[in-house]
């Protein structure tokens, strides 16, 4: 409490206040307590804690969307506006680990406003509160329709309300697609809602088991899943850098051309799954280096043709390991091109312009742009503004302008980590190359053998 | 995880789906012939019945499954009444629109070129089937008490029977896993368990759900009725999906080591093969096997920290001291995931001697990747078979004289099928 901000705090208080009025409003009025259904309330209060106790974690860190919303509505049709608020004050008590007093009170207090509002629109609207009958089929849908509105948006507008006073809200967070999400997964939880309330006469209790069985089954897949996901990020970035580490300076590139592919991607509007899908490709792009022999990437001086040749094949070696995954097939045209440039004098097909992928022209980028802030055995890592000058040299020859200047965008918002300064190996184990083949200040020069 | 599979259906598969095709032939001619009683309701159920199949997933272990139809299979079997009229169509009738709605689901997969697994279909049909057999004949019972107000009988039915059904439809499962990848029966059921009892109890609920909703609800309220288990479906499509890139991934990755000449091409691919057939052989349950392919996809992993590669890349006849060098920087590599301990820790110890007993995983990629660099790519029988009494002779010290048998069994079997 102490360290929020003082309009967060004063926010508080009055949220607090506007809910414990509507409580006691609630509990003091004769006419409601006369004819309350107990055992309904009591079924829906636990129902409420119970889901209220393991959230569906969304994208938003400090917020999240619980199954126990479905609860909350079924109490607005079952029990109306007043046992809704009190099942909503529920969440006060919620036996999530690691939950702040502070939270559980302000959750608390704003369930309580959301259940009591949807109670009053679903009223407003005709609705009746009671058990459902056959009859009552679709033309409920209407009321319960208001109700929902008015809880989802006084739960948005509450917490975001109070997200933006402690400053916890950024940019990611209230991206459109992000928020069309939300909406989703609000309208679908209220449908559960409406399930539970309309099997209620038939088997009571039983029938938020039936709903909410396959949810809590479906909470359980998306842990594995994202456990899994976290393992696999973690594994292939893992993997890769077991390829770099025979180059001794080369070691983190793959990582920080997957995170700088990322950023460019993102600023450019990529959807999440070919965000997801560049990001493998960066991390992927150079993993058919290791077929080209060292000797040629240890050689001082000139490389003949055949030399150039093993280097120039390293993007389709690259492809042919990795074309075995189940990737967009974007990711793979992003490996196979990112030595394409723009003035069609890449490799290995010299395509030129939009002809080259747009994942290709991302990773070109950010791939020249990690090798030129990055120490190497025949210089040292050059400051970002000389490297985004180089960029913006070769913007319309070997790079594409548009993803150069999104780029620089990107950076001057996010800022970049460029690797510690590398110390020079002290042991032989480990192996320098003499050249890099991404560094576009440091052309591979080649000889003609004739 | 590389199934050993022969190209063709084995016995008990065609078995099932023999049986399956006669109870479909059975189904509809029965309908056709008495005709369909309340034709809406099976037209409903027909069709989410066909959706569901339309959305099947592959699950780990390449298991199909169709969780939305297989509910509503469950829900039309188990129906009492729609908005309190009495549902009396017949187990054949059942059976007849089950199986239309699958044929219909998969069609549009046939169309685009991805044929329907057929022992899947076929087990889904059949458990279907069992359920409607064993529960339609005291549904009218059920429904005169329950309509004098007691659900909780036909709840309790309801509950029982489709435990059953789960319980057999298990059963048969993990008796065509054990043929299809020779493993024992015993740790087939626990992986075929484990694998089938989240979705199942969300597959049974929602079954009961839709059998439940058509009372108080319009038969419109269907879709509405699978929202919650098409959230799981969901779920479980996204971790089949992952699971199934991680895999993809260790398998593509495995092999830059051909790539940057430090084995011999497709070691990594067949030392993974023939490591997960013997610990089949050995009664390895499915998560055991998992890592055990993981590692054995890795073992060489090690020798991409090395400065040049060991000509010819065989690590049964480098020195002891090298391979245990590599050994330790492979599991070093692996540690850097931060989650695949168990792998690294199999990578570590791959070349220890039985003395220091290894876990059992790190045994078998030791005589497997022993008996990869003396054999290679060959198919000569003769050549195994020199590999092999090669390594019995080492049996007991360097190599686990169960694994090596458990070997010689599955090289036998391999060689047979091969001539």
């Amino acid at each position: 409490m102490r360290e929020l901000p003082w309009p967060a705090r004063i926010y508080f208080v009055a949220i607090i206040g506007a809910a414990v009025y509507l409580l006691a409003h609630c509990i003091l009025a004769p006419e409601w307590t006369a004819d309350i259904h107990w055992p309904t309330l009591l079924v829906l209060g636990l129902l409420f804690l119970v889901c209220e106790s393991v959230p569906t974690l969304l994208n938003v860190p400090q917020a999240a969307v619980s199954v126990s919303y479905s609860a909350a509505l079924a109490a607005v049709v079952l029990v109306g506006a007043e046992g809704a608020a009190l099942v909503g004050l529920m969440a006060v008590l919620s036996v999530r680990p690691g939950l702040a007093v502070v939270k559980r009170l302000f959750n608390g207090a704003q369930f309580v406003i959301c259940g009591y509002a949807a109670g009053r629109a679903f009223e407003l609207a005709g609705g009746v509160p009671g058990l459902p009958e056959i009859t009552d089929f679709p033309g409920i849908l209407v009321p319960y329709g208001a109700a929902t509105a008015a809880f989802v948006a006084i739960n948005v507008a509450l917490t975001a309300m109070i997200l933006l006073l402690v400053g916890g809200l950024g940019r990611h967070q209230v991206a459109l697609r992000g928020m069309v999400q939300f909406l989703g997964s609000y309208v679908g939880y209220a449908t559960f809602g409406l399930l539970i309330a309309g099997l209620w006469a038939t088997v009571e209790s039983i029938s938020t088991v039936l709903v909410l069985l396959p949810l809590f089954v479906a909470r359980w897949a998306l842990g594995h899943y994202h456990a899994e996901q976290r393992s696999y990020d973690a594994t292939i970035a893992a993997l890769c850098q077991a390829v770099e580490t025979k180059d001794y300076y080369t070691r983190g590139h793959c990582t920080r051309v997957s995170a700088a592919s990322g950023m460019i991607a993102e600023e450019i509007g990529m959807g999440a799954e070919r965000l997801q899908a560049i990001r493998y490709a960066g991390m992927l792009h150079d993993v058919g280096k290791l077929g080209v022999p060292t000797k040629v990437l240890q050689k001082d001086g000139d490389l003949t043709e055949e030399e150039y040749a093993a280097i120039q094949l390293h993007p389709m070696r690259g492809l042919e390991i990795v074309r075995g995954i189940d990737f967009l097939d974007e990711a793979f045209a992003g490996i196979m091109h990112h030595h394409e440039r723009v003035d069609g004098k890449g490799y290995p097909m010299g395509l030129a312009g939009a002809e080259i992928p747009e994942f290709a022209r991302i990773i070109a980028v950010a791939d020249a742009f990690d090798s030129m802030t990055s120490d190497r055995a025949y210089r040292k890592a050059k400051p970002i503004d000389v490297a985004v000058g180089e960029l913006l040299k070769n913007a319309g020859t070997q790079f594409d302008p548009i993803m150069v200047s999104t780029f620089i965008k990107a950076l001057s918002r996010d800022g970049w980590h460029p690797p510690q300064t590398t110390p020079a190996p002290s042991d032989d184990v480990v192996e320098t190359t003499a050249k890099d083949h991404d560094d576009p200040t440091m052309p591979i020069q080649v000889v003609s053998e004739r | 995880m590389a199934a050993t599979r022969s190209p063709g259906l084995d016995s008990g598969q065609l078995l099932l789906i023999c049986a399956a095709g006669m109870l479909t032939v059975a189904g509809i001619s029965h309908t056709a012939a008495v005709g369909l009683v309340d034709s809406q309701v099976a037209i409903g159920f027909g069709v989410l019945i066909a959706a569901g199949e339309l959305a099947r997933l592959t699950m780990p272990g390449n298991r199909e499954v169709a969780p939305v139809s297989t509910a509503a299979s469950l829900g039309y079997a188990l129906l009492l009444d729609v908005g309190g009229r009495e549902a009396t169509q017949s187990a054949l009738q059942v059976v007849a629109v089950m199986s239309v709605g699958m044929i219909a689901g998969a069609l549009p997969h046939i169309a685009v070129g991805r044929p329907p697994r057929l022992d899947a279909m076929a087990r889904r049909l059949l458990a279907g089937s069992l359920l409607a057999f064993a529960y339609r004949p005291v549904a009218h019972p059920l429904y005169e008490v329950a309509a004098a107000g007691d659900w909780w009988p036909a709840l309790g039915v309801m509950a029982l029977l489709i435990a059953v059904m789960l319980t057999a439809d298990v059963v048969i499962a993990a008796m065509l896993r054990s043929e299809q990848v020779r493993t024992a029966f015993g740790v087939a059921v626990r992986d075929e368990i484990r694998m089938a009892a989240p979705l199942g109890a969300a597959v049974a609920a929602s079954g009961m759900l839709l059998a439940l909703a058509s009372h108080s609800m319009d038969l419109t309220a269907l879709p509405a009725f699978a929202a919650p288990l098409l959230v799981t479906q969901v779920a479980f499509r996204k971790y089949a999906g992952i699971r199934a890139t991680y895999l993809q991934t260790v398998r593509a990755l495995s092999r830059v080591t051909e790539v940057g000449g430090y084995v011999e091409p497709g070691h990594s691919r067949r030392v993974s093969q023939l490591s997960i057939a013997i610990g089949r052989e050995l009664g390895m349950p499915e998560p055991q096997l998992l890592e055990l392919e993981y590692a054995a996809l890795m073992h060489d992993i090690g020798q991409l920290s090395l400065r040049d590669p060991i000509p010819g890349g065989a690590t049964v006849l480098t020195d002891p001291a090298q391979a245990r060098r590599i050994a330790e920087l492979g599991a070093e590599v692996i540690r850097k995931t931060g989650v695949l301990h168990g792998v690294a820790e199999i990578v570590r110890r791959q070349c220890d001697p039985v003395a220091e007993s290894p876990p059992a995983a790190s045994r078998i990629i030791k005589a497997a990747n022993a008996y990869d660099d003396l054999v290679g790519a060959s198919t000569d029988r003769d050549r195994a078979a020199a590999a092999l009494e090669r390594l019995r002779l080492d049996g007991g010290t360097e190599y686990d004289p169960m694994v090596v048998e458990a070997m010689a069994r599955v090289v036998d079997r391999l060689t047979m099928t091969r001539l």
